[in-house]
């Protein structure tokens, strides 16, 4: 489905091979400042990458821009949720449903159902703007509820753990073992240094300094990262 | 609904949210003349005799009713200015739709000018609407409104002033005075684009002690508009008073703030914010990765923004 190949950036990465198969829940992990934000970005096609090959769906895609990219099935959720004055988390939900299939098939209305996944009451959340006055969780919760909403053929997560409340933990892996065995034939990229959603990954990639130095299973993985990555 | 075409009836609709005979008070001004009015058990609308307009005279302890008072201008060339006096009594809740609406299609500019006075007696709250818009291909679409407001003791008054598109240009004067424990929330949305331009300035004059007034002011200019805005808060007295100008600017368009502050008593508190740039480039970015072009994009940001 996608197939990464010799992608380099500016220093930050140096050519980076890897494929994603349908179906797969691939987990990228590594320190900060390894370079996987920015991996997650070139694919996303919100940064153009100076050398390499992107192929998504049979097609390169290094020459399209974000718009087409998500328009052909690419979603993608920030590691830091961008703030909108006047926006609400209705408009936000819905410019993202209205590309999906779900949407079109069964003229949904309403995208309640993002906001429950999330753990967030729509009640009181829909008509609220998407400002500096939502926490720093409840903003990522939204954002990862924005690209459920696309309901995509290839949606990556960049650490959607981060500021998420350890009680919540558990429902935000039970969403993604979910999303995974609702839709064998879409694929799941989790960038995280959390065990726990390693542990549900199909195969993890570890990333340092701009390239790819482990790749494999969960159980190889975690042997070689020795409990943990911080 | 009366005798207008689609285009008036369009208008109409979207300055004022009229699209038949309203319960209650009205008085629609179109074309320079008054096509229907309606006063209502406690609301009287009286026309002035010595000078185009409206007196509204609202008895005390009236509640829960919309005065809507719109006006179409569909005949280019025409220019008029028009004197509109609303007396709230004591003890009110009422809400006033204004709105004006100019279709030009000739070659003349046609202007209103609408001056509207409002004296709020004690206690009272007032919820005022105004919503600008012009179309047409013709000449000039002109508003200049005028409102000034005198809120009595422990009154409100909260005002919606919009301009929605198509208006080439406008000089909005809003003033207002407040008494002894009177509110003021001032709304104000303006969006320029092609060659027009706006100028706004908010006057509030904080007299009575725990007096308060909020402006907030949100504009977006496009293409190769204009906008001034000026805010001017007064404390005289203990009170407080904040104003919040916030623009995008897009394109060639050029935008000047000016909040002023100016206090009189050593417990006036005040305050102002003011922010110009441009849309800030993740925001255009996080909606196209979900599917949108830079334009829709765009088009959602400003929306959003002047909602
Ligand atoms: N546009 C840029 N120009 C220059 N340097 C950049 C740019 N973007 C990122 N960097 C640098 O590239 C490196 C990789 O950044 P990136 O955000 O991809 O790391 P990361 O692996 O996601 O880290 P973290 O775990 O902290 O999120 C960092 O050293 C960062 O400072
Ligand atoms: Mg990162």
């Amino acid at each position: 489905m996608l197939q990464v190949k010799g992608v380099s950036f500016k220093g930050i990465l140096k050519g980076i091979s890897f494929d994603v198969r349908p179906g797969e829940l691939v987990v990228i992990t590594g320190p900060n400042g390894s370079g996987k934000s920015t991996l997650a970005k070139i694919i996303a096609g919100v940064e153009k990458s100076d050398a390499g090959e992107i192929i998504f769906k049979d097609e390169d895609i290094v020459k399209k821009d974000c718009t087409e990219r998500a328009r052909m099935g690419l979603a993608f959720s920030f590691q830091q949720p961008v703030r909108f004055k006047g926006l609400t988390v209705r408009d936000l939900l819905k410019i993202a449903a209205s590309g999906s299939e779900a949407f079109l098939d069964n003229e949904m209305k309403e995208v309640d159902g993002y906001l429950k996944k999330v753990g967030l009451e729509p009640a009181l959340y829909l008509d609220r703007e998407v400002n500096a006055s939502l926490s720093g969780g409840e903003l990522k919760r939204i954002e990862i509820a924005s690209v459920l909403a696309r309901d995509a053929v290839l949606s990556i997560f960049d650490e959607p753990e981060a500021g998420i409340d350890i009680w919540s933990f558990d429902n935000l892996v039970k969403m993604f073992k979910d999303m995974r065995k609702k839709n064998p034939k879409r694929a799941i990229v989790i960038i995280s240094h959390q065990e726990r959603i390693m542990k549900i990954a199909d195969r993890i990639i570890l990333l340092e300094n701009g390239e790819i130095s482990a790749h494999g299973t969960p159980e190889q993985m975690m042997a070689r990262i020795g409990g943990g990555l911080k | 609904m009366m005798d207008l075409d689609k285009i008036e009836r369009d208008l109409m609709r979207e300055v004022s949210g009229v699209t038949g005979i309203p319960e209650g008070a009205y008085n629609f001004r179109v074309n320079g003349k008054s096509i229907g009015r309606q006063s209502s058990e406690k609301i009287n609308i009286v026309p002035k005799t010595e000078k185009s307009g409206i007196d509204i005279y609202i008895a005390d302890n009236t509640h829960q009713e919309i005065v809507h008072i719109p006006v179409i201008i569909s005949a280019s060339g025409l220019k008029e200015a028009v004197y509109n006096d609303f007396y709230v009594g004591d003890n009110c809740e009422v809400t006033i739709v204004a709105g004006c609406g100019i279709y030009n299609c000739g070659t003349d500019d046609s202007i209103h000018d609408g001056i509207h006075v409002f004296h709020v007696g004690k206690n009272s709250k007032v919820y005022y609407i105004e919503k600008h818009c012009g179309i047409g291909p013709g000449a000039g679409k002109i508003l200049n409104p005028t409102t000034k407001v005198d809120l009595g003791e422990n009154s409100y008054a909260e005002m919606l002033l919009e301009q929605i598109k198509g208006v080439d240009s406008t000089r909005r004067m809003t003033e207002a005075d407040l008494a002894k424990n009177a509110h003021l929330v001032v709304k104000e949305r303006l969006f320029t684009h092609g060659k027009q331009s706006a100028e706004s300035e908010i006057v509030a004059r904080l007299n009575g002690q725990d007096s308060s007034a909020d402006i907030v002011s949100r504009a977006v200019a496009q293409d190769f508009s204009a906008q001034n805005f000026r805010s001017h808060i007064i404390g005289a007295a203990k009170c407080r008073g904040h104003s919040e100008c916030d623009a995008i600017i897009m394109d060639k368009a050029r935008v000047n703030a000016e909040p002023a502050l100016e206090a009189l008593n050593v417990d006036a508190e005040l305050i102002h914010e003011a922010a110009i740039g441009k849309i800030a480039n993740e925001q255009l970015t996080k909606l196209m990765t979900l599917g949108l072009s830079r334009r829709q994009a765009e088009a959602q940001i400003i929306n959003g923004f002047l909602k």
